[in-house]
Order: structure tokens, then sequence, then C-alpha cells
């Protein structure tokens, strides 16, 4: 099958970037997309050319480190298919394909298809986990968990924080990534003493980082590779509200909240 | 060299607990006057590195991936082994840690395998505590599932991706002492030189990968925590990222590297389906729990298998180990399969296959059942192949999986380069041979949350670290020498990319060094392997700067090292003159195929040191003595 790749080229943050356009022969059905562009970059190094940047490491879809555009869709239009395992049998001779990075101004670009997705460790930092130090805590089936509640929790701890929520939003929100983790710890009794203020924390940290406000249009679930419901977003929003009331005095006064 | 392994005096049960009345603590007050280094964050290098912030130290962490919630803990699928016998079944941290013992083909440490097996438990208590959302039942208590090589059901798990949620776990606690200014995070940065002063290991030289700047670090320890070296096949399941520069750079230091011949080839992998592939994707070991392997009996029958009746199948697995069955453990399984493909039976392209059937199981639970257990992992296998696994058998053949040698360190977890800790696959301490599945999980969140921070601490207290700066002479050197490599490499401009000279090495290393080894095969590996690298040294072709973000100059620095770790591989297969675990010498077998082991010569982990470049490696021995346990022919029939 031929294929002609248009990929977004930029050296660095400070670069401006543009599209070039790649001819590809003789791609093969099993390839996965990132194969077919590992085949690409091995042809530029023999021409002498600097092959094209783009992350990826465990390449199963499970470590969230790759991921760009193709044709206005994160990740390729498959559903739940991270790009690393997306295969080339979903595609047909002839096609083009624009191949440009995950775009959100909380996201710089690194190089070419690269980015910076560190603004999501820093809504992280800002509470999403359960205050426990290492050490001996209580017998682990001491604590019941009814197996729908575990289960509803393992749906949204399946994010993998590669930010393609992020690049399907028109307003570039990261609301879907931030409910996630909201949900999982909140849906669980592990986390429910610091459910508001971790909804507040994390809720107050996207906003600083730059993403936009969600406006429940969807696209994020949509593009979402590992199935992340929007219900994640709507209980992000209960949190929050309820944090907002209960340490209005906190966060008057300035403190932790 | 002597090597003291520095193990606590006294049975074996009470070792660890008198270890801990014994070893010497650090003030709280001054904890904060020490920095630890710690690189990697899988789940020993972020459990360790929260723990340390937990206790108050200042800590430096290190990741090559953007965020390090990427490390490649993140996709182990099946599960964590602890020995909580919650189900009843007689389990107890004396069979966990047989279990681990034997599976390790009588090749690990007692000691380190006890305390393994004892801390266990804990494990479960402290990720539960986390939030980690392990599979329940209805009642609302804990899900257990078997795995190979035991007989009890001890292997907790989050649906197929129990990597990923310890993980999240351990990440969340790490990125909670960021916030608390404990942990200071280096992501997109890769070590590139261990610094040594005065024969402590006391810092590292990295390199930012965005900028390209050199920098240095000092600190009062070094902690490893950079997984195995699977990747030196070129073709495994590890991460494209996975490497083994941290360990082969601390070893080109002083550190002994132990074991490198003990690689695990796991049987359960999607087979290749062309050239241009650039990783295997495993299938979980619990998939065995409900699947059943086989290979038609005729060779080259070329029917559907749906069209091959049960007598003329081979279940070879049933056959030959009637006691595990399909729950063999992974050298074993894997060697029988590479057996039977050997023999032509092999299904697929290539006949390179075998199949996993889940026809029965779907007849006797429902198809339900089967989704609710392995959904995600039968939806990764049919968009990878474009093969639905409800209808047709999954068509698997092994791959590199796991490395369980690694540096040498004694019971602190401390190489012999004093101040230089390493933890998880990166070390070579728990496994033997071959490791359990379900068990790295295991080894890498008990090194990380219950061994090190104790380990270290005695360390710390004991005193005796100079004073020192990144200006110190021995910083300078380190950093030159990085700088110059790097240099060097964007000099050669030859006529083949780093992934042609790494494909070639792991096709010398596969076809030579990996399922099964022979003295003829290995001395033909210890000949291509220096040829191919001197060829590399003088015909990669490295393009781009040094200064600035430059995938194909980190690749470079990753392949240069595992030229030589797979040197040292194909050595240590050779001066092992037997077969056990994941190292078969073809020479040495039992009538029926199985390893066979040679108690009496080789019952020692074999510690490598560096003597420098073109110097052929000094080997030291450390005796391994079992004082608890029978060594017996493993068997699993």
């Amino acid at each position: 099958m031929r294929l002609t790749l248009e990929i977004w080229r930029q050296k660095n943050a400070n670069d401006t970037g543009r599209f070039v356009r790649y001819e590809m022969e003789d791609v093969d059905h099993h390839m996965s997309f990132l194969e077919m562009l590992d085949v690409l970059n091995q042809r530029l190094i023999g021409k002498g050319e600097e092959p094209v940047a783009f992350d990826s490491d465990c390449r199963e879809g499970i470590c969230g480190m790759c991921g760009f555009v193709i044709n206005g869709h994160p990740h390729g239009d498959q559903p739940l298919t991270t790009v690393c395992q997306l295969h080339m049998r979903f595609f047909h001779d002839g096609q083009v394909l624009r191949l440009e990075p995950f775009r959100a101004k909380a996201f710089p670009i690194v190089r070419d298809l690269a980015i910076d997705r560190s603004a999501l460790d820093r809504i992280i930092m800002a509470g999403g986990y359960v205050s426990v130090n290492s050490g001996g805590p209580r017998d682990a089936n001491s604590l019941l968990i009814p197996k729908e509640a575990a289960d509803l929790a393992m749906d949204a701890a399946a994010c993998i924080g590669c930010g393609a929520c992020v690049a399907a939003c028109p307003n570039a929100s990261a609301s879907l990534f931030t409910g996630a983790k909201i949900s999982h710890l909140g849906l669980l009794p592990q986390g429910q003493p610091e459910k508001l203020s971790r909804a507040l924390g994390m809720g107050g940290q996207h906003e600083k980082e730059g993403f936009g406000s969600c406006t429940v249009i969807g696209e994020c679930a949509e593009a979402c590779p590992k199935g992340i419901k929007l219900e994640v977003i709507a209980r992000l929003n209960r949190h929050y509200l309820g944090g907002s009331l209960s340490f209005r005095e906190a966060a008057a006064g300035g403190g932790a909240g | 060299m002597a090597l003291d392994a520095k193990i606590p005096a006294g049975p074996l049960p009470e070792k660890w607990t008198k270890y801990k009345a014994d070893m010497k603590l650090v003030n709280p007050a001054n904890k904060r006057k020490y920095t630890i280094i710690v690189v990697g964050t899988g789940l020993a290098g972020a459990s360790a590195a929260a723990s340390f912030g937990e206790l108050g130290y200042n800590v430096l962490n290190f990741c090559f991936q953007d965020t390090p919630r990427r490390a490649h803990s993140i996709a182990a699928q099946g599960g964590i082994n602890a020995a909580k016998n919650y189900q009843n079944d007689g389990d107890s941290v004396w069979r966990l840690f047989y279990d681990t013992i034997k599976g390790g083909d009588f090749r690990a440490r007692e000691a380190n395998v006890h305390r393994l097996a004892e801390v266990s438990a804990n494990i479960i208590d402290q990720c539960t505590a986390q939030g980690v959302p392990f599979a329940r039942e209805y009642g609302g208590l804990l899900a257990n599932r078997s795995f190979g090589g035991a007989l009890v059901s001890r292997t907790f798990y989050a649906r197929g991706q129990t990597g990923q949620q310890l993980l999240i776990g351990a990440y969340q606690a790490l990125m909670r002492q960021v916030q608390l200014g404990k942990v200071k995070m280096f992501p997109r940065t890769e070590m590139l030189d261990l610094v040594v002063i005065d024969g402590r290991a006391r810092g590292i030289v990295a390199r930012n990968l965005v900028t390209g700047k050199i920098e240095s670090f000092i600190g009062d320890a070094v902690v490893l925590a950079t997984g195995g070296y699977g990747n030196l096949y070129y073709l495994s399941t590890n991460a494209k990222g996975s490497n083994a520069t941290a360990v082969w750079r601390a070893h080109r230091k002083g550190a002994f590297f132990a074991n490198p011949c003990y690689t695990q080839i796991h049987p359960t992998c999607i087979p290749r389906s062309g050239d241009y592939q650039s990783k295997l994707t495993l299938m979980s070991e619990s998939l065995r729990n409900d699947g059943r392997i086989w290979v038609p009996k005729k060779q080259g029958d070329k029917r559907p298998p749906d069209q091959i009746p049960d007598a003329e199948r081979d279940y070879y697995l049933e056959r030959k180990y009637p006691t595990y069955g399909n729950l063999a453990p992974r050298d074993i399984s894997s060697r029988a399969a590479k057996q039977a493909c050997d023999a032509g039976l092999g299904v697929g392209p290539g006949g390179l296959g075998v199949y996993l059937d889940f026809s029965d199981s779907i007849k006797r639970l429902g198809k339900n059942a089967i989704a609710e257990r392995y959904g995600n992992l039968f939806d990764m296998y049919e968009r990878i192949t474009g093969e639905d696994p409800y209808s047709v058998p999954m068509r698997i053949y092994p791959a590199v999986h796991y490395t369980m040698g690694g540096l040498w360190v004694d019971y602190n977890l401390m190489s012999n380069l004093p101040g230089l800790f390493v933890l998880g696959e990166a070390n070579f301490s728990d496994h033997g041979a071959n490791r359990l599945g379900a068990s790295a999980l295991m080894q890498g969140l008990a090194d990380g949350y219950f061994v090190i921070p104790y380990t270290i601490g005695d360390y710390l207290a004991r005193g005796g670290i100079a004073k020192a700066g990144t200006d110190h002479a021995a910083f300078k050197e380190a950093e030159k020498g990085v700088e110059e490599q790097t240099k060097t490499f964007l000099s050669i401009n030859g006529k083949h990319s780093v992934d042609y000279f790494h494909k070639a090495l792991g096709d010398i290393m596969w076809s030579d060094v990996g399922m099964a080894r022979s003295k003829e095969s290995l001395e033909r590996a210890l000949k291509a392997i220096p040829d191919l690298r001197a060829r590399f040294w003088k015909e990669v072709r490295v393009p781009g700067a040094g200064a600035e973000f430059n995938q194909e100059l980190e690749k470079a620095a990753r392949v240069a090292d595992f030229f030589e770790l797979g040197e040292l591989l194909a050595w240590d297969a050779l001066q092992r003159n037997e077969s056990c675990g994941g190292h078969f010498r073809t020479e040495f077998q039992t009538d029926d195929g199985e390893a066979k082991r040679n108690d009496d010569e080789y019952t020692y982990a074999a510690a490598w040191e560096w003597k420098g470049a073109g110097q052929p490696w000094v080997l030291n021995k450390e005796p391994l003595v079992f004082e608890n346990i029978h060594l017996q022919t493993r068997s699993y029939k």
C-alpha cells in the first residue's frame, strides 16, 4: 500500500514548525503505525536527513508515552486504541495522512511530534493520591470494598495519562484526566478523607496550568484510548463544588484548602 | 576477590527480624542532611524514592521517560504474589519461599528469598491503603488467581493491568513527596556515568534529553532501579527505551555483574509478523489458567484449528507435566514450545507458533466469564493480529521477557561498591536462574518499600562519607568521558543506523545465546559480537547534534553498552557447564530433554569484574549455601 504523510516538523519549542510531505511505498498491512514511522526514519537516516521525533515506549498501549493526531483524531480514528496499537490494515492505498502533535497551551512541543506533558504530573502532585506513608497499614482484607465500587474505580484508574483528551477538546481541557483520578480515588473508601481537598487542589492546578474549562462537549471521552467515561467529569465537578463550600474559610485565608 | 553477602547469622525465619533489631538508625533530625540519588521510577525506584522522602531524606530521582509514570513496570499484566493464604489453600511464607527457590532452579540466595516472602504480605496491605483497585469478590474481599510454578492461589491482580495499578500507586506516593519538596524529579534525564569518590558511589553524570546538557549530581548514596537488559536481543517484551546503560556504566566503574546468562524467555507472546517488527507483545501468563496449549500431532497439518479433532492434537504441557499442566513454569513451557516448533509441528507463518485455546473454557464457563477475566488481553490480541481469540485459538511463541541476572548485591542490596544500591530487575538477587510469574512486581515493591528504607539507613548511619562537590575531579573526568562519547558518535558518520546494528546484535544473541545454547554456538557468538561491535564503531551514523533532543544519539549510547553486555552474557553462558532455569545448554540435558544441573560444581553466583575495555573479565564466585532446603531435581511432572 502507498501512503502520503504530511508530518509536522519543528526543531524545538522556539522553532515555528511546518508540515513536510513524505511518500511511503510498500507499507505492510501488519505493521503498527509507529513501525511504519520507524521505516520512514530508517530511510531518512540513510539519506542523511534527520528522523522524525516521536515518543513511544511500551508499544503495548499501556505506558501512555505515545500519541499524536492523525487527520484530526488523537491516536487515529480507531476506538479504544493508542497509536502504538494502531495497525496499518485500517488504512487504504493512496491515503493522505496528516500527523501533528497533541496541541494545547499546556503541552509545549519538544520536537516534531514529541510534547511536554509535565502539566499532568503537576495536577497529580496537587492531590492525586492517598496520603499514606510506607509502613504497616492494616490487613488488606480488613477493608471490605464492594466489587462494584472496585470495578468502577478500576475503570477510572485505567487512564494512561497520554493527553489525548486534551488534544481532542476544543477548549484544551484536561477535565477527563483530572476527573479520572478524582473518580478512581473518590469511589474507594481509602480516598474518602481527602475527597474534597483533592478536588480543590487538582482543579485549581488544572486551571493554573492553562488548561481550558469543560463545556461538556464529550470529544475527550470519544478520543480516550482507555474508554474513560464522561461521568468522571461530573464527579470532579461535584467534589470540587463540595470542596469549595467546605473549605471556603480556609481558602479565603490562603490556607491549603 | 572474596564476596561477602553479609547474610545475618541465625535461623532463616529470624534473620530479617534480627537484622532490623541490630541495624544502625539515622536520627530523624539528621535525615534531611542526606541526599539519595535514585535512578529509575518503576516499581522499585518510585517506591524507594517515595519511601525515602517520607522518612525525611532528600531525594533526586531520574528517569529517561517524559514522566515517572511511564516506567516499564506499568506493562506487567497478570499479578503480584503474596503469602496471604486468604484462600485457605495451604499457602505460607515458607511455601512462597520454597516455590521461589525451586522456581529459580536452586540458584538464588536463601536469605534474600525468605525475606522477600516475608514482606510480600505487607505489600498488598500497603498498596491497598494507597487505593490500588485490586480485584474483589462480591463479599468485598480480595480475589486471587493462580500462576505458573505454584499449586496455591496467591496472585493478587487488577484486571490485566496489575503492573499499571501498582505503578500508579507508587507514582502517586512519589508525586506527593515531590509536592512536599522532599523529592526532586528529573524526567527526560538519562544517567550516563557513575561517579566514585574514595571508593564510594557518590553521584551520577546525566544528560538532559531535551537540551542535551551534560550535568553532574552528587549525593550520599546512589540507588539504581533501572530494570533489566532484555532489549539487548532487540526484539523483546521490554519497552523500546528499556536499557542497561545505568547498570553497565556502574559495572565499568567497578560494580560486579552477576549471572548475566540467566535470561527469561516468556512462553506466551504474540509471534512476530515481519522484518519491521519493533517489539514483541506479551500475553499474560494468567491466560494459562483457562487456555490450553497445543500443536497438531501431524507435521505440516495446515487445517484450520477447529477442524483438527481432539485426538489429533498434542496438548504437550498437559502430557509432559500432568501435575502442573499448562501452568508449568516459564522456562519449561518456552522450551517445550521451541521443541514442538523445531519438530515441525508449529502453526502460523513460518511454523513459529503454538495454539493457546480457550474453546473448552468458553464452553465450560461462558464467554462472559472469560471476557471478565481476560477481556483487555483478548482485545489487545485482536488489535495486533486481526483475529478474534473468542472464536480462533491464539497463536503464541516465546520471546525474551526478563533478565534474572544483574548487578551483584549483598543482603543489604548494596553492590560491592560501597554506597551503590541496586533494586528490582537491575539486581541479580532473588530469582536465581528463573523467575516465577507475578514475582517481579513483588520483588520491585519489596525492595523499594520494605528493604532499602532500612538497609540504606544502616549504611548512612555508619558514617565515613566525606564532604565533596560536583567540582571534584572524579565528576569532571566522568563528564569529559560522556562528552567525548557523544562527540565520537556524531563524528563517525558511517553508512548504517543504530537500529541496523542493534537488530544484527539481536540476531546473533537470539540464535546463538537464546533459548538453547551450546559450547559451539557460544564460541561462534563470542567471535561475531566483537566483530560487529568493531563495525558499529566504524560504520554507525548518528544524525543531528549533541545539544538537542536527539533520539538516535540516545539509542547509540544504549546499543554501545548492549554490545559489551551481550559479550559478557555469552562468556557467562559458556563458563556455566550445566543447564538451569533460563540457561539451557544443549550438552547438559536429561534423556527426556529436561535441564540437567551440576550442583557439585556450579552452585554459585558468577560475579564478573570489569578489567578495562579489551581486557577479559575476571570471574568471582559467591558460593550459594543451602542450609534450609535440600537441593533436588526440579520436577513439575
